[in-house]
């Protein structure tokens, strides 16, 4: 289908495919075994100017929005959804400065951040507070020009790799949800120490550890907005980014499809192509076309939120909830396609399949998604009157 | 330091049918790119720009029309500019006129230090136009370089690879280098590279603009006469004789003989 794409938009598809088929799809297997950080490829991606695609060009960036995140993050996503979220998950730890940043905030960090020099990340989720993160208990207590953190945030992405964090942390616990705010906080900060790695099913070789803060010392230029803005933030951050989990997703279910669509056209039984049986065409013909509507909804919402509209939560949740369950379908049809190949390492698919079931979890699960759809609906129902 | 990359743009497969009338390759339906060869020797170039924190590359190319596209990827790459030598004229080129022609190009351009390729092109595979342009221009040439070990305005120390293992040679310049896929691993172009290249304006010099001898150029300017090209058939299988060493060593000699007689 023909999305239209701007010729600056075209580039960075073509690019990040051609990384994506050049340089991570040869190392995706290997690096899902060892679980190490694919550094090698960062820098690749540092040097070809896609680290900046969607910080505006006065910091160094090429200008681009969720739109152009989105299309990087699916051709990367291609070639590995692990490997991919180094890029795509600096991108979550950067839309709180890009939303909320004051001009110092953003010129201090935005240029590191789109030359690829330093990765970022973002830090909200607790062992208590998941999907109810207004139940945070790190806390951040002011103590003349400097806050002091203290608490211990789990699952973070990027974590022990990342130079800069974005940190959700309550400055007033009596006013619940209303309490928290936003910091930003840099990786050599005394006080700041990382867990071990998490040992993961997918998406094995992002960094995931605990960031553990003990008498954590930020220096109170680096509040966001202002204290008690911190959920607000979050959430909006969220907004910006679920576009990008969605086609993190997308991708992952695109190598899953072109994987089943060969092998079944390479596989012979019974004297012909298994893809000539109309039991797998009829599989191949779902898996396309929910992809299809996947892929269209992921750029409309996108789109939608780079024209600047209000109220975007709820294509943001729609987009990231739909192409993530579509993703679990298609990986899981595809692993079904290749019989007993699909269960074996040698083959990608099994990989695309625990890659995929993180996007159902991450960032809001899909049933916050589908909450927050609902809330929607019901709250434009409610204006209508 | 300004630095000159000679590329050419060949078929993407090596798989390459042969035109059984004009003995000429097919290139119908098949993808072209940047020769293997000459993206090390651009990746080289724009290192040695970085290395020494300035310069100047430029990448040429001999070749029709779309030739142009190979250009505007060696830009994307990091070359500064480009130009595309494209004429009817040159049509049916062979090594020597190519290498002629493209002297002529690097004499326009002027002050230059070096010359790259690659060490051949992935479809002729002959190897000669390195050493051809070093010649038309009358300046040192060193072939198959795996490392530049030092370079500066006036002279380069580099290794260059032989079977047994490699030479160290130095060499003043300006010079032309050939260059192995053991030098470097090209980047990716960049997102910067691509848009650069989307705009970048690519002059394209006739033979009249490179005030080239038209008897040295195209069909007529080519020494080469292609009377047949075509896949050698597979080696048939030898005979092994036996018996007594000097019985056997008399009815090789006498074999030989007739060969060498009757050919």
């Amino acid at each position: 289908m023909d999305y239209l794409l701007t010729e600056e938009q075209q580039m960075i598809k073509d690019l990040c495919r051609q990384i994506a088929e050049e340089k991570i799809k040869p190392v995706a297997a290997e690096y899902d075994e060892t679980a190490e950080f694919a550094w090698d490829i960062m820098k690749i991606l540092a040097e070809s100017d896609i680290c900046g695609i969607y910080i505006p060009e006065e910091y160094g960036g090429m200008g681009g929005g969720v739109f152009e995140l989105a299309i990087a993050t699916e051709q990367l996503s291609w070639g590995c959804g692990g490997i991919s979220l180094g890029f795509a998950a600096t991108g979550l730890g950067a839309f709180p400065l890009l939303l909320y940043g004051n001009e110092g905030q953003k010129a201090e960090y935005l240029p590191d951040i789109a030359a690829g020099r330093k990765l970022a990340s973002f830090a909200l989720t607790e062992a208590e507070a998941g999907s109810d993160a207004g139940s945070i208990k790190t806390s951040a207590k002011k103590d003349g020009d400097h806050y002091i953190i203290n608490g211990t945030k789990q699952w973070i992405t990027n974590a022990g790799e990342a130079e800069i964090y974005t940190v959700i942390a309550m400055t007033n616990k009596s006013k619940g949800a209303r309490g928290a705010s936003a910091f930003i906080v840099e990786k050599d900060t005394p006080g700041l120490s990382f867990g071990k790695k998490e040992n993961k099913m997918g998406i094995r070789s992002s960094a995931t550890r605990e960031v553990i803060f003990t008498d954590c010392r930020v220096p109170a230029k680096n509040l966001l907005g202002r204290e008690g803005l911190g959920f607000i933030i979050a959430m909006k951050t969220f907004d910006n980014s679920r576009p990008g989990v969605a086609a993190q997703a997308l991708g992952i279910a695109q190598r899953a499809l072109d994987e089943a669509v060969q092998y079944t056209h390479e596989r012979r039984q019974f004297g012909q192509a298994i893809s000539s049986f109309q039991g797998v065409q009829f599989m191949l013909a779902d898996m396309g076309t929910q992809l299809e509507a996947a892929r269209a909804l992921i750029y409309s919402a996108a789109r939608m939120i780079d024209s600047g509209a209000r109220n975007v939560a709820k294509v943001s949740a729609m987009c990231k909830m739909y192409a993530s369950d579509v993703a679990m379908k298609v990986t899981t049809d595809a692993v079904q396609l290749l019989g007993g190949y699909g269960y074996m390492k040698e083959y990608p698919v099994e990989k695309l399949m625990r890659d995929a079931k993180i996007t159902q979890i991450y960032e809001g699960t899909n049933q916050i998604q589908r909450s927050v759809i609902a809330s929607s609906l019901i709250k434009e129902s409610l204006g209508k009157k | 330091m300004k630095i000159l990359v000679l590329i050419k743009q060949v078929p993407e497969t090596t798989d390459v049918k042969i035109d059984p009338e004009t003995n000429t390759l097919k290139r119908e339906g098949v993808k072209s790119i940047i020769n293997p060869f000459d993206m090390y020797a651009i990746e080289e170039a724009v290192r040695i720009k970085e290395r020494s924190g300035g310069g100047q590359v430029i990448a040429v190319s001999m070749g029709p029309p779309q030739a142009m596209e190979a250009l505007r990827e060696a830009i994307s790459m990091g070359c500064d500019e480009a130009v595309l030598l494209s004429d009817k004229k040159f049509a049916g080129s062979d090594t020597w006129a190519t290498s002629y022609t493209l002297s002529q190009a690097i004499r326009k351009l002027g002050d230059y230090s070096v010359v790259l390729c690659g060490k051949q092109a992935s479809d002729g595979d002959t190897a000669q136009v390195g050493p051809g342009v070093s010649t038309h221009l009358d300046i040192p040439q060193v072939t198959y370089i795996k490392k530049i070990e030092q370079i500066n305005a006036e002279s380069a120390r580099v290794e260059r690879m032989t079977e047994e293992g490699y030479e160290i040679i130095e060499t003043a310049l300006p010079a032309v280098m050939t260059v192995v896929k053991e030098i470097n691993e090209p980047r990716l172009p960049s997102l910067k590279g691509k848009m650069r290249a989307k705009k970048a304006e690519i002059p394209v010099w006739t033979a009249e603009d490179l005030l080239c001898d038209e008897e040295k150029i195209g069909l007529d300017g080519s020494p080469t006469r292609v009377i047949k090209v075509f896949t050698p058939p597979p080696r048939q299988g030898g005979r092994v004789l036996a018996g007594e060493p000097e019985a056997v060593s008399k009815e090789l000699a006498d074999l030989l003989k007739d060969v060498v007689i009757s050919s």
